[in-house]
């Protein structure tokens, strides 16, 4: 039997649909127990990566030292980066926004004459909706991983930043390539369903005329981009095609290329419980005279859109030490159960909620950092120390507290709201005073059968909640 | 302004004052990792990338060509791109011929061939620079000789690895080989053949690279 298709067709999801989408993927069986059992598949494969509770605290504490380090030299890194990039013959190219992004990219293409466009797994070219604006401008962007070609082909977008269709079915897959791809029979068989998209593939990296991929590491030391895979898909991208097009977040750099062996270490085995991804792809310039492959043209673009102002401030600029290996989300008692779509950003879970607030400003995120339990196991489990509770509980402050002068978020006091201040305060007050207390918990026990029978969502499933005939400090007067 | 200077404005006037101590990453690799001897590292590389769906086999320095063409007529393979400037490749391309197998040399600019490397070359022979022992990865460092693509579009890839080349980790084999002071166009770490879990976490090998990863180890006491 066919599992029924996710209900959500996937482009820029207003954020007020939040608690609809999620109340949506709840409700649905199917989807419940593809995350469910995608999930635990993930966070015990990397449970079995990490045997020694002591290694891995000193090497998350390492990770968080590096990541910190760069982060504070990041302005002079990045000119670092550069020199070294132009001098090897990368050409550099700075974004502040998504549209910036975009026009740099096409313009290339356009340069080119470009027709087709094939694409390594990136998030930032997610993030600027590269596919939408290349396509607008008349170039085909073709997904190669073969999640996101999977997800490209059903006009949906990723549900996670590393296991892109990981919402989707073998059987869903196979009448996907079945309806789709010319040709070809249906079959669930893994194997044969990874050999159709092979087969289509190959002859796109044959064809593209620009190979476009994402950086997990730019080393300004020596000028070197570095690509983390296990298809092949992203030497494809960068070797294959006469132009390469990066494109990177402007904090991935790190200083010496010595720091790169331990956060490598930390991402795969954290992201897909690997002691190492198949491929691990270092490119340090363009093909010199008398290489006879590789693309003619490298270039990099620098991308901010957002991650400045998370810079500007001590606590937020810890959210940029990210690595982007979604252990976080693996891990969220949240995520596990409304998936990524219902977010309806391009990052979603923990790492979601507190990068996409920068990208987007509070006024599409405000309500973002409340669906969570607070549990700590996000920030338990990132590999680079970054305290995603407290950023978390930052963010409900930025959001609901009223709008104020030199605000350090943009949209801050968007999700303010009087009412629900004055309950807030009215509910302090109380609880800030022993004979404001007493009296009010009098009054509740008194009065209790003024309780509303119907408590919002808590009653639809639940009984309602009543104050109790008695209070604590009556039961304990009354005791012998 | 431009977009360049006013990312680096907002960044440098925010900045903290100091980055604080260098993280110690030599100090990390010296008590959480010991050294190995020759033996204990070819032995787990080999553990390592075996658990990655390659196939490894021992050989002496001077009859790997033998156990290469074994391999080749086992996977009833008749022609595999090598590359001629190099010793090994110029070996295989004047021994392996009389054999019935025919060795093209990648000797010419892509652009002139590039749709009958993509499909119609069934295995490609290269070399190693090294190998780690950690995690069952060779380190291949292309060149002019011997290109990029050779380790990526055939669906079979074979490599000579010598085992005297296996460095203990990636941290070790940069800092040994001072990989700061001058890295190729393109330098690649590889452990296994390509593979994917991309669909139901089922775990599939030849996605986009080779579907098969040889490794001819050249060990002293073989």
């Amino acid at each position: 039997m066919n599992a029924p298709q996710t209900p959500h067709a996937l482009h820029f999801m207003p954020s007020e649909g939040f608690r609809a989408r999620a109340k949506d993927v709840v409700e649905n069986p199917f989807l419940r127990q593809s995350f469910r059992g995608a999930m635990d598949f993930l966070m015990s494969k990397r449970a079995a990566q990490f045997p020694d509770p002591e290694e891995l605290e000193s090497l998350r504490r390492l990770g968080e030292r590096i990541r910190q380090y760069n982060l504070a030299k990041l302005p002079d890194l990045l000119i670092q980066l550069e020199t070294n990039l132009t001098r090897n013959g990368i050409k550099v190219h700075w974004a502040e926004t998504p549209e910036e992004a975009n026009a740099i990219i096409l313009g290339i293409c356009q340069k080119h004459s470009a027709k087709l466009m094939v694409k390594g797994k990136s998030m930032v070219s997610e993030e600027i909706e590269l596919n939408h604006a290349a396509e607008a401008a008349g170039i085909g962007a073709l997904e190669s991983d073969m999640g996101e070609y999977i997800v490209q082909l059903a006009h949906e977008k990723p549900s996670h930043i590393i296991m892109p269709a990981i919402h989707k079915t073998k059987e869903q897959i196979a009448t996907l390539f079945h309806e789709n791809v010319p040709g070809v029979e249906y079959t669930d068989n893994v194997d044969a369903l990874i050999q159709i998209g092979r087969n289509v593939l190959r002859q796109k990296f044959l064809e593209a005329d620009i190979g476009l991929s994402g950086v997990n590491f730019a080393v300004a030391e020596t000028g070197t981009l570095c690509l983390v895979e296990n298809e092949g898909n992203g030497r494809m991208c960068t070797t294959a095609p006469p132009v390469h097009i990066a494109i990177t977040g402007i904090e991935k750099i790190v200083e010496k290329l010595e720091h790169v062996p331990p956060l490598l270490s930390l991402l795969t085995r954290s992201a897909t419980g690997q002691n190492i991804s198949t491929y691990f792809n270092m490119i340090s310039s363009p093909r010199k005279p008398g290489e006879k492959d590789g693309p003619g043209e490298v270039h990099l673009v620098l991308l901010d859109n957002g991650r400045s102002q998370a810079y500007a401030d001590e606590q937020l600029r810890k959210t940029l030490q990210c690595i982007r290996c979604g252990a976080c989300m693996n891990h969220c008692p949240v995520y596990t159960r409304i998936g990524g779509h219902a977010y309806g950003t391009t990052y979603p879970g923990p790492i979601g909620k507190i990068i996409s607030p920068h990208m987007l400003g509070l006024e599409a995120t405000a309500t973002m950092a409340t669906a969570s339990s607070l549990c700590g196991a996000c920030g338990e489990v990132c590999p680079v120390k970054i305290p995603i509770p407290e950023l978390l509980i930052r963010l409900r402050e930025e959001s609901f507290t009223p709008p104020h002068a030199n605000p350090s978020m943009r949209g801050q006091g968007a999700g303010h709201n009087s009412l629900t201040s004055a309950i807030w305060r009215t509910w302090g007050a109380i609880y800030g005073s022993p004979a404001l207390y007493r009296t009010a918990s009098w009054l509740a026990s008194r009065f209790r059968w003024l309780t509303p029978r119907k408590q919002a969502g808590w009653t639809s499933v639940r009984t309602p909640l009543q104050p109790a005939p008695k209070r604590l400090r009556d039961l304990i007067k009354e005791r012998p | 302004m431009s977009a360049r200077d006013r990312i680096l404005a907002k960044l440098k006037a925010n900045a903290p004052a100091t980055a604080g101590e260098l993280p110690d990453v030599a100090g990390w690799y010296a008590t959480h990792r010991s050294e190995e001897n020759s033996t204990d590292k070819a032995r787990r590389f080999r553990h390592f990338i075996e658990l990655a769906h390659a196939e490894v086999y021992s050989v002496s320095r001077g009859g790997w060509l033998q156990k290469l063409y074994e391999v080749l007529s086992a996977k009833q393979i008749d022609k595999l791109l090598v590359a001629p400037g190099t010793q090994h490749g110029a070996r295989a391309q004047a021994e392996l011929p009389p054999l019935g197998i025919a060795c093209p040399g990648y000797d010419t600019s892509i652009e002139g061939w590039k749709a009958a490397m993509f499909n119609d070359m069934p295995a490609s022979f290269t070399a190693a620079r090294g190998a780690i022992a950690e995690t069952g990865t060779l380190i291949l460092w292309p060149t002019a000789d011997e290109p990029r693509l050779m380790s990526l579009v055939p669906p079979v890839h074979i490599v000579l690895l010598d085992a005297a080349g296996i460095h203990n980790t990636f941290y070790e084999a940069m800092q040994t080989e001072s990989w700061k002071d001058g890295l190729p166009t393109n330098s690649l770490l590889i452990s296994g053949p390509s593979k994917t879990a991309d669909i139901q976490q089922t775990l599939a090998y030849g996605a986009h690279g080779p579907k098969e990863l040889v490794v001819l180890m050249i060990e002293e006491n073989v």
